[in-house]
């Protein structure tokens, strides 16, 4: 039916997000390792003319740092990066995220790798985009086993920024600090309110009109499948094979 | 400095050291880690700095950890670190969760000699209910509200990493993975592979003395070619992912972490590397 793959229509979700002019500018933008279709969004934001000064972290080469792999939180305490993406084994109605584990501390059920920079990335940021590709009852939970980074704080605590959305394999969501929620912004083609409802474990806020996320132009597929793999071809070979169908040449 | 075989370099970590080990990004030894194996090391307390990779999860699977202070263990697109997981649940080793600043922060009071430094963020993130080394106080320079975390200095007692090379009075050159100067600093003691040994002092040289280590720092070197293997060691060689993905399935199951132990550790011993 459709002549884009679900990863084509995330990443042009996210570069929409990161260019919205709704929000706070992003310039400096900073992507963490093993994330392909937000360093796709980024490069596509780029190509669309966003004046983006990237920070793609595990680049086989062109690394952007200098003084070892603390540069980056020492410019984000600086306040310098703009925007970086967050994900969660569990992310929960308030936007807590669980980067640990479930059941009791450590994750005596199911252990997850651990919080990375999380615990000070999610404060230290005036936007964080929250990408996960499976939405589900078992990521998408009333309350996290274990808050790794909190999506909201108490008044007083030093704190740049929020999730400005939530992305997932079904629908983007806007996260409001204010009342600590989420509303449902867009559905992906093929959902509906109802279904996305079914498959979400905490209660969000449900406007009237629920848009359908757009599917990607033309323009933003050619873009994606030309220079924006071409980019990301080094440091992502099994995701460029798989979704853009193009493997580097000896 | 004159360098000492891998296995003489694995004989100078007692058991029951503090280990700084850098993850698969930012030039692992897994070769003195795999030597460790082999010396049969035991109670090793690792911190990952800031996280963990390839290099624990098998130091954790031969036994020869007994706790490990890390932001996260991950063997990036393979996926979770199967013997750090299993450890884990079976209760076998005690896990510390940080944050990567934190253990930047950690190192970096080590390094000035102070006994703490303060970092934001932090605050309300469950992490910090089970860090009682951690402590909370008012900014004494801010608004009577603010509060900021402090985090205590961490001395390691070894640090291990590969360099690129080392020159004929023991400096060692990192590149750009200034990480590593930061635990060499920190660290009591760093023992260090190389790929090979140069003539001269790396410091007489601008373009390379600021990716050098110096010698004062460096406990003892050997030469170990490959020594970051699977992982890539700047643009000297890449990233093995094919190994690692095999690593990662084999790892699943005790018997097969335990097959892959004997190929790749114990009988990879006797070949030339």
């Amino acid at each position: 039916m459709s002549d884009w793959r679900i990863e084509e229509l995330l990443a042009v979700a996210l570069a929409r997000l990161i260019m919205d002019p709704s929000a706070p500018p992003a310039r400096r933008v900073a992507v963490g390792a093993a994330s392909p279709i937000p360093a796709a969004a980024c490069w596509l934001a780029t190509e669309l003319g966003a004046p983006l000064e990237l920070f793609l972290l595990h680049r086989r080469r062109g690394n952007p740092f200098t003084e070892g792999t603390r540069e980056l939180f020492d410019l984000t305490g600086q306040g310098r990066i703009d925007l970086f993406f967050l994900s969660g084994g569990q992310i929960d109605g308030q936007a807590n995220l669980n980067l640990i584990g479930t059941g009791a501390w450590p994750g005596r059920e199911v252990r997850f790798p651990g919080s990375f920079g999380s615990a000070f990335m999610y404060l230290m940021t005036p936007r964080t985009l929250l990408f996960r590709q499976e939405h589900s009852p078992r990521v998408l939970v009333p309350r996290v086993d274990i808050v790794s980074a909190p999506g909201i704080s108490p008044p007083g605590v030093y704190r740049r920024g929020h999730a400005q959305a939530l992305v997932t394999g079904r629908c983007v969501f806007r996260f409001h600090p204010d009342r600590g929620r989420f509303s449902l912004a867009s559905v992906h083609p093929g959902q509906t309110p109802q279904s996305v409802r079914a498959a979400t474990g905490f209660d969000f806020d449900l406007p009237e009109r629920v848009p359908q996320t757009p599917p990607p132009t033309r323009q933003e597929l050619a873009l994606l499948r030309g220079p924006v793999c071409d980019r990301m071809l080094e440091t992502y070979p099994e995701f460029c094979a798989r979704v853009f169908e193009r493997r580097i040449v000896a | 400095m004159t360098p000492i075989s891998l296995a003489a370099l694995a004989e100078r970590v007692p058991d029951g050291a503090l280990i700084a080990l850098p993850p698969d990004n930012s030039l692992p030894s897994v070769a003195l880690a795999k030597a460790l194996i082999r010396r049969g090391a035991r109670n090793l307390r690792l911190v990952g700095v800031p996280v963990s990779g390839l290099a624990t999860d098998i130091l954790i699977g031969a036994g020869c950890v007994a706790e490990l202070e890390t932001s996260a263990v991950s063997l990036g697109e393979a996926g979770f670190a199967p013997r750090f997981t299993a450890a884990l649940r079976e209760g076998r080793i005690r896990l510390r969760d940080a944050t990567c600043p934190a253990i930047h922060t950690r190192l970096q009071a080590a390094e000035k000699g102070v006994p703490f430094l303060p970092l934001r963020g932090i605050l309300g993130s469950d992490i910090l209910a089970h860090r009682p080394d951690w402590k909370v106080i008012r900014n004494p320079f801010g608004p009577e509200d603010d509060e900021i975390v402090l985090l205590p200095a961490l001395s390691p007692d070894i640090a291990v990493f590969h360099a690129v090379m080392a020159d004929a009075v023991g400096n060692v050159w990192v590149g750009r993975r200034r990480e590593c100067a930061t635990i060499a600093h920190a660290a009591r003691e760093s023992l260090v592979t190389v790929e090979r040994i140069v003539p001269g002092n790396l410091l007489e040289d601008e373009r390379l003395a600021p990716g050098a280590i110096h010698a004062t720092y460096i406990t003892a070197i050997a030469v170990a070619p490959r020594g970051a293997h699977p992982a890539a060691l700047l643009d000297e060689y890449g990233y093995d992912a094919a190994y690692v993905s095999e690593y990662a399935r084999m790892a699943q199951s005790e018997e097969g972490f335990r097959a892959w132990l004997e190929r790749e550790v114990f009988a990879a011993e006797a070949l030339p590397a």
